[in-house]
């Protein structure tokens, strides 16, 4: 009896996560239209719903009723699996995202590792769609985007390692108490417009979207998914973009802290500056998008290998060096 | 020269003033429209949906000269005619195949006495391609429903004919 009480406790933990997680993705789906948009002076969608805020509701309805096509040469069990195993790995990584000091939904001492593997893993989800549709543009957009997310996921783990020697600790939420005092962003502020390039690249957003050229490889990896297996991989994508942008503000923004520790500031509870810190990383992430051209693939490796990978080598050095020498070293706890 | 490329490259100067003038284009005003609920400008010379116009007292202005079926670049007019009892010719059938149209204008500029005219409405789709092959009844329909704006627009366009 105890354990069933347990397991539904749990679970009922895991979809009061999930369900808002979800939701969000479909508001910031609306919301990356909605800035491209107004950035190329449309209007962007407004018809369904207050502001058009619905959209992505219609959208998810549509795709529901679609029929879904698997290829006469598909491998089927791996062409389904495939969707299932990008939209899970994207959600389950949300499990030690902390929206508090105690929303946490599992405060594990490795979080960040758990983050850093699960999103490694999300290039399989790609991989397997690419391989299992057994055609040329899923393919190649499939091997475009291994390359490309093992090579910025090199940098972002450098990064990483940065933010946890001033750290001491693989806790989500002891990085960001670490931060009280000041924001990582401050003293590491290169390492932050390396992580926010990497992250662009590593969720396949424009400019590195090279995997979804659409003049060149029809839709990449997505080629031949239709109805709610597209409709998956849309919505792990937008996951995995708005994980990257909570990682990015726990690591250098401050997570839940409030930006100054001061009256009016911190009468707002730690969610909501969370919130605010992961929106304004995502509008910086569609502003992008309306920006910048795409990148070459030779120039997207170069950047990767020979520019973010040193950088990012000889900043973990100078801030080591840095820590030992002025004796700042975090104790370990 | 040099230099100063590097140095712009490494703080992303090219990057930043686009995101500026990014964000500085967000805060203008709208280009486009909400379409079925606003409408563009449209010219007075606009090639839309086919109308047949009438006399103010009536009468067909069409009088069978099957100009407009000759000059067709189309061939998606058919007329066919016959003399009435009091000596006019007048037209017993007038096709167009919508379909084949491919509203250049040229039998509204060939008519002479306007009355094969397109009018200002684009939008007349249907769901079956039947609806398409326009008839006479629905093209003289269509002369009596926007008869106002059509001699409107030939007006306004007459001093450029």
């Amino acid at each position: 009896m105890v354990y069933i009480n347990i397991f539904f406790s749990e679970i009922y933990k895991i979809i009061f996560l999930l369900l808002p997680v979800l939701v969000s993705v479909a508001l910031i789906v609306w919301l990356d239209r909605r800035v491209w948009a107004f950035v190329q002076k449309r209007k962007g969608p407004n018809v369904v719903g207050p502001f058009g805020l619905l959209q992505t509701l219609a959208d998810a309805l549509k795709f529901i009723f679609k029929e879904i096509i698997i290829p006469a040469s598909a491998n089927k069990i791996i062409f389904i699996l495939a969707p299932i195993v990008t939209l899970t790995l994207s959600l389950v990584a949300w499990a030690v995202i902390p929206f508090s000091n105690e929303m946490v939904l599992a405060n594990i001492n490795v979080g960040i590792l758990y983050l850093f593997a699960v999103s490694s893993l999300s290039v399989y989800g790609i991989i397997m769609g690419g391989w299992a549709s057994n055609s040329k543009y899923p393919f190649l957009g499939a091997i475009r985007s291994a390359a490309q997310m093992i090579s910025y996921e090199v940098s972002i783990g450098i990064i990483i390692v940065n933010v946890l020697l001033c750290v001491g600790s693989l806790n989500l939420n002891k990085i960001v108490l670490a931060q009280e005092n000041v924001w990582f962003i401050f003293p590491l502020f290169p390492m932050f417009i390396v992580f926010f390039i990497s992250a662009l690249a590593e969720t396949n957003r424009p400019p590195f979207d090279l995997p979804e050229a659409e003049s060149e490889l029809v839709a990449g990896y997505q080629t031949e998914y239709s109805g709610m297996m597209y409709a998956m991989f849309w919505l792990g994508e937008y996951a995995n973009i708005l994980l990257l942008c909570a990682l990015g503000s726990i690591l250098f923004l401050g997570g839940w802290l409030s930006p100054i520790n001061i009256y009016p500031f911190n009468l707002l509870p730690g969610f909501f500056w969370m919130i605010f810190k992961i929106l304004g990383l995502f509008i910086l992430f569609s502003l992008v998008k309306a920006v910048v051209p795409r990148y070459r693939f030779d120039q997207l490796m170069r950047l990767g290998w020979k520019i973010f990978l040193p950088l990012s080598l000889i900043w973990v050095i100078l801030t080591a060096s840095f820590l030992f020498f002025l004796d700042m070293l975090p104790t370990t706890g | 020269m040099k230099f100063n490329r590097i140095i712009k490259t490494i703080f992303m100067a090219d990057f930043i003033s686009g995101l500026l003038i990014a964000i500085k284009e967000i805060f203008k005003s709208k280009k486009t429209i909400n379409y079925p609920f606003e409408k563009g400008k449209i010219s007075p010379r606009f090639r839309g949906e086919h109308a047949l116009r009438r006399y103010p007292n009536g009468e067909e202005r069409c009088i069978a000269c099957k100009l407009c079926e000759a000059v067709c670049p189309a061939q998606a007019i058919t007329i066919e005619s016959e003399v009435r009892n009091d000596g006019s010719r007048k037209t017993t059938r007038y096709d167009i195949d919508m379909l084949k149209c491919i509203y250049c204008g040229l039998c509204e500029e060939s008519c002479p006495v306007d009355a094969i005219v397109q009018g200002p409405n684009f939008e007349f789709g249907t769901e079956t391609r039947e609806e398409l092959y326009y008839n006479k009844k629905k093209l003289l329909e269509n002369g009596d429903r926007w008869e106002t704006v059509l001699a409107e627009n030939i007006k306004a366009d007459s001093p450029f004919r």
